[in-house]
């Protein structure tokens, strides 16, 4: 029966695929604009730049300010967010950066980190890390302080330290809001990354979209648009299934009320 | 007769001056299961508590086994009103968890846990998660949890006023085999009147505001009964009433 659910489930996966990329193809082919291309055009765009190997130089360029400034944020954050959640100073010195990170209207303050940290892997690195980091941070800190009590009493009349207490329960009871923030964190270091090649220096998957549009290669730029949109989604379904691993009886959610 | 935990002028106030307890003093006799009964705000889960080193008493101290206790022991262990079990363990990890804590290794605890998972009757459900389980269920985790870890005193903070009615009889029933067949000291606070009756040695009925120790009873024949007796029995039904009695002032 599960696994008839989970083909069931696949099933609307792709006929939702379908949907979408034929209203693609219609739209493109009346077409609603010049500069819009219909679904094969741009499929065909993106297997040539795959043959050619344009697509994966750029993912080299693209994935490097990327995965640092997503594996920076992921650590960086949840230790962060681990702190303020556990110590009420820490959250009153520390909680306020986030917070205004997260409110800040990022493109304006690129000039400033330009000037800072010039035009290369670090200006990026920190395009990443300032759209990552804040909801993953405060989403941990908020989950740790909700970490139920008589969990925590538990563990206490059962003798756990305060460092049991925060490996075998804390972080367990956490990890559900932990990972929607680093998914979340994710999602928005992807636009970060895409917005730091359009702003600061055009490489990698911004070059490709910069490029193709200056010289009015449509099919190429929503090529490269199609493949990160790709990229982040199967990376999101990475997570997910990561965290389904590490813990099982949470997905089903809490049980003791 | 013996006493395993003794309690001296305990007060306890909260933050914001809200005063719990008051120079409570008792003594809980050896083997034996002594309930604290008292309506709502008397601050008898306060006192288990203190008891268990969770909380600490503003003045005052606690005894076990003549040692002062200054925080959560191995001569204690607790059963929650609302099982407190790990969502994301299994039925074998949450009972092992105790033993987990205190750095038992892997093979052995797991052995115990087993143990102690077939003698509360969940043989089978080793691998279940606790949203599989039903509440009566989830509490046989929670009883086989606190066995597990073999303390001398067991704290149960009403342990069953979240299980249904027939469930609540069968482990008042079973609970009065345990007293009998294990050589523990039960402390067991329930806000039940003829659940106290039935199932203790000892009643300590606690009043609020400020909270004391207005009596303590005694049943003398109902542990010679059978389970199935109890509830008609002459001394049964007079306690109830007596209780009652003095309780029913307090009540809103």
């Amino acid at each position: 029966m599960h696994a008839k659910i989970m083909s069931r489930s696949l099933n609307l996966k792709l006929l939702s695929a379908i949907v979408v990329f034929g209203i693609w193809e219609i739209a493109g082919r009346i077409p609603i604009s010049y500069g819009f291309p219909t679904f094969f055009e741009s499929m065909v765009a993106l297997f040539s730049m795959l043959i050619d190997g344009t697509l994966l130089q750029a993912y080299m360029d693209t994935l490097r300010p990327l995965v640092v400034g997503i594996l920076i944020s992921a650590f960086l954050g949840i230790a962060l967010g681990l702190w303020i959640g556990l110590s009420n100073w820490f959250d009153w010195l520390v909680s306020p950066i986030f917070i205004i990170m997260q409110a800040a209207p990022l493109a304006a303050l690129i000039p400033l980190l330009v000037m800072v940290y010039g035009i290369g892997l670090t200006s990026k690195v920190f395009v990443v890390c300032i759209m990552a980091m804040p909801v993953i941070v405060l989403n941990t800190a908020g989950a740790v302080r909700n970490t139920p009590i008589n969990l925590k009493e538990m563990a206490a009349s059962f003798l756990g330290t305060d460092k049991d207490i925060i490996l075998r329960v804390i972080i367990p009871s956490a990890s559900p809001i932990i990972f929607s923030g680093l998914r979340l964190g994710t999602s928005a270091g992807f636009i970060g990354a895409i917005l730091a090649e359009l702003k600061i220096t055009p490489t990698g998957v911004g070059d490709i979209i910069t490029f193709s549009r200056s010289i009015a290669d449509y099919p190429s730029m929503y090529a490269a648009i199609f493949s990160i949109i790709l990229l982040a989604v199967c990376f999101l379904n990475l997570l997910e299934i990561i965290e389904r691993t590490l813990f099982r009886g949470n997905v089903r959610g809490y049980v003791s009320d | 007769m013996e006493i395993a935990v003794s309690t001296r002028n305990i007060s306890k106030t909260y933050p914001g001056n809200v005063e719990a307890l008051r120079d409570l003093s008792l003594e809980f006799p050896r083997g034996q299961l002594t309930s604290l009964l008292g309506p709502s705000g008397c601050g008898k889960t306060t006192l288990l508590k203190i008891i268990s080193g969770l909380l600490e008493p503003t003045s005052g101290e606690v005894e076990v086994n003549g040692k002062p206790v200054t925080g959560p022991g191995p001569d204690r262990a607790f059963v929650f009103q609302d099982f407190a079990l790990l969502p994301w363990a299994d039925v074998l990890r949450n009972v092992a968890f105790g033993l987990e804590l205190r750095g038992v290794p892997v093979s052995e605890r797991e052995d115990i846990a087993q143990q102690h998972i077939k003698n509360v009757g969940l043989d089978g459900f080793e691998k279940s998660f606790p949203h599989e389980l039903s509440g009566g269920m989830r509490q046989r985790v929670g009883l086989a949890r606190a066995l597990a870890v073999e303390s001398e005193v067991l704290l149960m903070d009403e342990p069953f006023s979240a299980v249904d009615e027939q469930t609540r009889r069968k482990f008042q029933e079973d609970l009065l085999g345990l007293v009998e067949r294990e050589n523990k000291t039960f402390i067991f606070v329930t806000h039940s009147i003829e659940e106290a009756v039935y199932v203790s040695d000892q009643i300590a009925i606690l009043l609020p505001r400020p909270s004391r120790v207005h009596e303590i009873l005694r049943p003398e024949n109902l542990r010679t009964k059978g389970v199935s007796d109890i509830r008609r029995d002459p001394e049964y039904l007079d306690t109830v009433d007596r209780i009652w009695a003095s309780l029913r002032s307090y009540v809103e």
